[in-house]
């Protein structure tokens, strides 16, 4: 039902009383609200639905389950 | 005209045009046929459209007859696009790009255009300056004259800033046949470079979405690509240039004219990374955004190899590839089938209407 | 795409495809709740890997479609008034109400325009003081954040012409409904990602607690839903019924507390009807009375509008809670096609009867075709 799309964050550029930031889906730039993220970071991969970063993706659990696929060896997770 | 010749007129041409003052507006007094009408022809648009028949200021061109048992092209298309401009492009190297890729899908060779333009009461002349400037560098660069025009000014509201209408003749060479009906199973489904980049830079480039991305128009003119493929590979049975509706509609056409089944690889579609992120984004198909500097090519699999060495010697084609087969319709029923990334088989749907921006 | 391209690598796929057949001993319906993953199985072909084994049902995800006809048909009223703009997300603009869709009456002169966020919608409100801006606020709890920051940030500068038209929904009542039905043929949910992103997962321990329902919280690639399948089956297949999150490198437990307090501070939970459902215990969220200034509805006096009604043919009710499949529907492709849906699930492509008919292959395309006068024709 929700699109969202990971991207990384360029900047942080708070205007109007409203926490934004411009974040870089990979060649396609969007300012994007971070009212939900306070704690973002530039370089933080956020996870944005509709101009709103929902949550800060966690490279540490992506890379376990990419890993397990990657290796024959391992059972299925 | 040779290399050295067309170097010296645009040289001519770039030194012979002022550009208008900043602030300048086309107002009603630009389309009543005299004075002012005759001032921005002469001063604004000649200068820039020019350097051919369109320089006699006939009521028509002359163009010269075609050879013994050549045959005439003729084809028109119109142009509405907001923004006027966009990276990589604007409405008036569109309008000629659009209209010689066109006559390129027959196998004519371009020999004349026919420019149109619509204008609205105030617009600022310098956007016309270089719109028509631009226009005239992509006629130039394609070697095909602007070679007759006309002009018409609406009122304000009435128009979108510029509406273009080009019209082009080209000729087929004796013996060349390309047809959708020529289109027969076994052939394969050749695609000059990535889907959707003239799509998605004129989407970025409208007001309402300011999305900043990496992404230029692909326009450009095909006729030359066209003509190293058809050289090489006289057996090619139909090109098709995926423009409104992309590729995605452009199948379908082929599929039903022909009466076959279309079957696309996912994993062989080129999409370049910055339009692949904006679609995701935005939730849409790059199968479905417009391109205009592509072609696609149904070529027998036989001579598919000399085919895509063709296409590849040219800078336009540097990214072919095959991308699909043609296979016999099941049970008389046309289709496009895709045949998914993950190794599964799916219909490909045909949307109504344009791609909207969707976040479910 | 980081993050993206990965999760669609058809090597992963076939491995946990090829785990989910070896270890489910007997045959499995489970349902996928959110329209986004609906749409990544029915375009991929998933439910071809996954054989008769395995069968995938479209729960009521896609909330374009049980968006109820009611507020289409008020989004269409507000775009008859003189000084009103309705803004709203792409997705809605083809969906018909009782009279046409936003698309006509952006034809018929209404303004009508299409935003990727809603604080778009605010600014273009701030920008255009004369007009009365109305954003269509449709959406899941992954939607609402980014409404609720809109309102507060039009609250906070005073604006006075910014309006939402609210019919967000929630989606653990619909999960309850679901759950509890005595003719449930689901054995386990494959819980929304996006949602729970935001939510985290409290709210889904009692449902799986009480109907011995195993959920797991699944992302929306083909990777994603593959392995979300796996869990689930090796939880039925362990008798265990616990709710388990395949999407961890975007769901905590906790969900997003700054979102979900942005939520609170502007909404709170109401009973709302879905389209093609009905009334949802608490299956909504409205306005709280502080936000009330925004809310759309004072603008037109709703009794002016005629009820509308829903055709009794229409059995979105079973597909949207997994009873039936889409093709099993006697309308489905006969009288209820995506150019004329009957009902909710054909309204939207994220809909399962319209993704159906989109990607259908196989037995579901001949039944189609044999009842399509214009294409046997042609045949």
């Amino acid at each position: 039902m929700c699109l969202a799309v990971p991207g990384q964050v360029s900047e942080i550029d708070s205007r109007e009383g409203l926490a934004e930031a411009v974040v870089d889906f990979g060649g396609v730039r969007k300012r994007v609200c971070l009212e939900g993220l306070p704690e973002a970071r530039v370089g933080d991969w956020v996870l944005v639905h509709a101009g709103f970063a929902l949550q800060q993706l966690d490279e540490a659990a992506a890379e376990e389950l990419l890993g397990w696929l990657s290796d024959p060896e391992q059972p299925a997770p | 005209m040779s290399a050295a010749d067309e170097a010296d007129a645009q040289a001519l041409l770039a030194g012979s045009c002022p550009a208008p003052a900043e602030g300048d507006r086309v107002t009603l007094a630009h389309g009543a046929g005299a004075g002012a009408s005759a001032r921005l022809f002469d001063e604004l648009l000649a200068p820039r459209l020019g350097g051919g028949p369109l320089d006699e200021r006939h009521d028509s061109a002359l163009l010269d007859a075609p050879e013994a048992g050549a045959r005439l092209a003729f084809t028109t298309d119109s142009f509405v696009v907001s923004p006027l401009e966009f990276p990589g492009g604007d409405i008036g190297s569109l309008a000629v790009h659009g209209t010689l890729n066109d006559l390129a899908m027959s196998g004519a060779r371009p020999r004349a255009l026919s420019c149109g333009l619509i204008l609205e009461e105030g617009l600022p002349l310098t956007t016309l300056a270089r719109i028509a400037e631009s226009m005239g560098a992509a006629a130039r660069t394609a070697g095909v004259p602007i070679a007759t025009g006309d002009t018409k000014v609406v009122e304000r509201g009435k128009g979108d800033g510029i509406f273009v209408n080009t019209s082009g003749v080209g000729v087929v060479s004796p013996g060349r046949e390309l047809h959708p009906k020529l289109v027969v199973p076994g052939d394969v489904l050749i695609l000059t470079g990535s889907l959707g980049c003239h799509g998605a830079a004129v989407l970025c480039a409208r007001e309402g979405l300011s999305f900043d991305a990496d992404i230029m128009s692909d326009s450009e003119p095909l006729p030359d690509l066209v003509e190293n493929l058809l050289e090489a590979v006289p057996e090619v049975h139909c090109l098709r240039d995926p423009t409104r509706g992309g590729l995605g509609a452009l199948v379908h056409e082929i599929a039903a004219a022909a009466g076959v089944e279309l079957r696309l690889e996912e994993a062989a579609l080129p999409v370049d990374a910055p339009v692949a992120s904006l679609c995701e984004i935005l939730g849409l198909d790059p199968l479905f955004l417009a391109c205009e500097g592509r072609f696609a090519a149904f070529v027998p699999e036989a001579h598919a190899g000399t085919a895509l060495a063709a296409l590849r010697s040219h800078p336009l084609g540097r990214a072919a590839r095959c991308v699909g087969r043609v296979e016999p319709s099941t049970r008389g029923r046309t289709r496009v089938v895709v045949e998914t990334r993950i190794g599964a088989t799916r219909l490909l749907p045909l949307p109504a209407g344009e791609p909207l921006p969707r976040i479910c | 795409m980081r993050y993206v391209d990965e999760y669609r690598d058809a090597d992963r796929v076939r491995r946990l495809a090829d785990a989910v057949l070896a270890e489910a001993t007997r045959p499995v319906t489970l349902m996928e709740v959110c329209g986004g993953q609906t749409h990544t199985i029915l375009a991929s072909g998933i439910q071809q890997l996954l054989t008769e084994r395995v069968e995938l049902l479209h729960g009521p995800g896609c909330p374009i479609c049980v968006t109820p006809l009611e507020t289409l048909d008020l989004a269409l009223a507000l775009t008859e008034l003189p000084d009103v703009t309705v803004c709203s997300f792409g997705d809605m603009l083809r969906v018909p109400g009782s009279h046409g869709d936003l698309s006509a009456a952006r034809a018929r002169g209404g303004d009508v325009r299409v935003v990727y966020a809603p604080l778009d919608a605010a600014r273009l409100a701030a920008c255009e003081p004369d007009r009365r801006v109305v954003f269509l606020a449709v959406g899941f709890e992954t939607t609402v954040p980014a409404v609720a920051a809109a309102a507060r940030w039009a609250r906070d500068r005073g604006l006075c012409n910014f309006f939402l038209l609210v019919s967000h929904v929630r989606v653990p009542p619909a999960l309850e409904l679901i759950a509890s039905d005595p003719e449930r043929r689901i054995q386990a949910f494959l819980a929304a990602g996006h949602v729970c992103t935001v939510m985290g997962t409290a709210e889904y321990q009692p449902i799986a607690a009480t109907h011995d329902m195993p959920i797991v919280v699944t992302g929306f690639e083909p990777v994603d839903i593959l392995q979300g399948v796996l869990m689930a089956v090796r939880q039925i297949e362990r008798g265990e019924a616990q709710v388990s999150i395949q999407y961890r490198r975007a769901v905590r437990d906790e969900g997003n507390p700054a979102a979900r307090a942005l939520i609170d501070e502007v909404f709170e939970a109401t009973d709302r009807p879905w389209r093609g459902i009905g009334i949802i215990q608490q299956g909504g969220l409205g306005l709280r009375q502080e936000y009330a200034s925004l809310d759309a509805q004072q603008l037109i006096p709703t009794d002016a509008l005629p009820q509308p009604e829903e055709p009794e043919r229409c059995r979105a009710s079973e597909v949207l809670q997994g009873r039936m499949r889409p093709p099993e529907c006697p309308e489905f492709g006969r009288g209820c096609r995506p150019e004329q849906p009957l009902g909710a699930p054909m309204v939207s492509s994220e809909g399962a009867c319209a993704a159906y008919f989109a990607y259908r292959i196989g037995d579901v395309e001949d039944e189609i075709a044999s009842q399509d006068p214009a294409r046997e024709a042609q045949a």
